[in-house]
């Protein structure tokens, strides 16, 4: 069981956004987003095509072409880092196009992966949650379906054991009985104590494995709701999301 | 008496072996440029001058202090390898984001450079370079006269090139290789430092010329002018073979030595152009080259 999410997060937040600003560019994506996570919680960041979610991802790992405000990782502040020192302190990034090097074999994208922190998963640890690497072990990455892509790229980053994962909308374009399987790993891997930022844009998805859902508009967070109360919200949820 | 191809064997297997010797420099020659293209994205026109100042670098061990040709064989390409790291520092680190035409003024004129610098010193004549006298002698095959530093040069051509691709495509070390070359912002994210990768293999690839120098040092003289000469086959080799293919470039540089060396004794007159018709003829067919994929 764990605690009350109002209880958590009065505790100093693992991941502290203020007043980010980013760049495309030439063009201004983001325009004050604030947000915050607390250890071992799972938060969504919902919002339509263009809102900025991505980006947010992207300004966390430092692979934004400019970004100013303040991002503080476990009280360290991560923005002006290059993208290597800010994964090696302890993040995963899992983003959207899923990133599998399509040269490298399922086992060698799978092993890649620098280890940046204690108590990352076994390999056979990872194979038990995500069955089909095992079978198309020696398979190269670009021969994998959608859903095995997106399975070894949540897969490699928690060898790493990097205690914060950045999943930049893990469940678009797959089949529902795939989606089915991405969310009991993100289940179970909040039991197990990972904190997960989540870039959603299925609001069902969003909802069966989060505590605290944020809404993006225009490159800043325009409302935050808790998971108990997404069924009350439900109508308002859906207008954000123009579904 | 046997004969292949229409040729006698005697005739047929010196005329392979002759090939086998330039195809070791070709090969691991555009070996260093493949490895380099693929992760810079920048063709190294500097790497003929490199090439050059390994043959140089040997020269002068020898000649001003006295070291010979095995511990030239590796402070050479190491000490020529590590100018290719300063340059890749200071000048290259600011181009990887402007287009490649920059990459190719930079590198063809840092070549200028330092190839008129060593003809002024050195003029344009070769300087001897003795084999060390375990490989000088000759091994008579009764077709043909054989110099040993000649087997010697193919045999570690082969050995450097299998080495080098094993470690590309068969090791951890190559993985990261790959996926940088793939997706190098991406690895950057994962917590490689890949700006680190790229000065490295920078350094590896320009030793590798420096390597070529120092072994064809006794076979062609060492002269300011040996880069130049050797460099529009290097990179037509490069381009048959598919750029930045690592397997492609060392199979295409054996094959077109054996190719040029058939040409010289069917048709002298061809020789020189039979590698630059086998291109035109291969990028017709197959414009990303042999083993080279499109992206």
């Amino acid at each position: 069981m764990h605690e009350p999410f109002s209880e958590q997060r009065s505790l100093s937040p693992m991941l502290e956004i203020r007043r980010l600003e980013g760049w495309y560019g030439e063009s201004h994506v983001l325009h004050g987003m604030n947000l915050s996570i607390g250890e071992g919680e799972v938060v969504t960041l919902l919002g339509r095509n263009g809102a900025g979610k991505t980006t947010t991802l992207r300004a966390i790992m430092g692979i934004l072409d400019r970004a100013e405000g303040s991002i503080v990782f476990r009280g360290r502040e991560l923005l002006g880092l290059p993208p290597e020192r800010i994964a090696r302190s302890g993040i995963g990034y899992c983003p959207e196009e899923r990133g599998i090097f399509s040269d490298l074999t399922v086992e060698e994208n799978l092993l890649l992966l620098p280890v940046v922190g204690e108590g990352g998963m076994r390999v056979d640890q990872i194979h038990t949650l995500f069955p089909n690497l095992k079978e198309r072990r020696t398979s190269y990455g670009t021969k994998l379906s959608g859903g095995e892509q997106q399975m070894l790229a949540i897969g490699r980053i928690l060898r790493t054991g990097a205690k914060l994962l950045l999943l930049d909308e893990p469940t678009e374009g797959l089949a529902p009985v795939i989606v089915e399987q991405i969310g009991v790993a993100i289940r179970l891997l909040k039991q197990k104590g990972f904190t997960i930022l989540l870039v959603e844009q299925n609001f069902h998805f969003a909802s069966s494995v989060a505590d605290r859902h944020y809404v993006v508009e225009g490159g800043k967070v325009v409302d935050e709701v808790g998971n108990a109360d997404v069924a009350a919200r439900s109508q308002q949820l859906q207008a954000y999301l123009g579904v | 008496m046997m004969s292949i191809f229409s040729m006698p064997a005697d005739v047929f297997l010196g005329q392979l072996l002759l090939g086998l010797i330039n195809g070791s420099f070709y090969a691991i020659l555009s070996l260093g440029l493949a490895v380099i293209f693929g992760l810079l994205q920048i063709i190294n026109f500097t790497h003929g001058a490199q090439y050059m100042m390994g043959a140089f670098v040997a020269w002068m061990l020898l000649h001003y202090f006295g070291i010979g040709y095995w511990p030239a064989l590796i402070l050479s390409p190491l000490l020529v390898g590590l100018l290719g790291v300063l340059l890749e520092r200071t000048l290259f680190r600011k181009l990887y984001n402007l287009d490649h035409i920059y990459g190719f003024l930079l590198t063809y004129g840092v070549a200028l450079v330092v190839e008129s610098a060593f003809r002024a010193q050195y003029g344009v004549s070769g300087q001897p370079y003795r084999p060390p006298s375990a490989l000088s002698g000759i091994i008579d095959l009764d077709f043909m006269v054989l110099p040993i530093y000649r087997l010697w040069v193919v045999a570690a051509s082969i050995v450097v090139c299998a080495a080098t691709w094993i470690v590309v495509e068969k090791t951890k070390l190559g993985a990261y290789l790959r996926a940088a070359t793939e997706k190098p912002v991406l690895l950057r994210a994962f917590g490689v430092n890949v700006p680190r990768m790229i000065m490295i293999t920078y350094g590896f690839g320009v030793g590798l010329a420096a390597l070529a120098g120092v072994l064809a040092a006794p076979i062609y003289q060492v002269s300011s002018i040996m880069g130049g000469n050797i460099m529009p086959v290097i990179f037509a080799v490069v381009v048959i073979g598919g750029m930045g293919s690592i397997g492609g470039a060392i199979l295409t540089g054996f094959c077109l030595g054996i190719l040029e060396a058939f040409a010289k004794l069917l048709y002298p007159p061809a020789a020189s152009t039979v590698i630059f018709i086998a291109m035109i003829l291969i990028l017709t067919v197959r414009p990303a080259g042999l083993f080279g994929r499109t992206r």
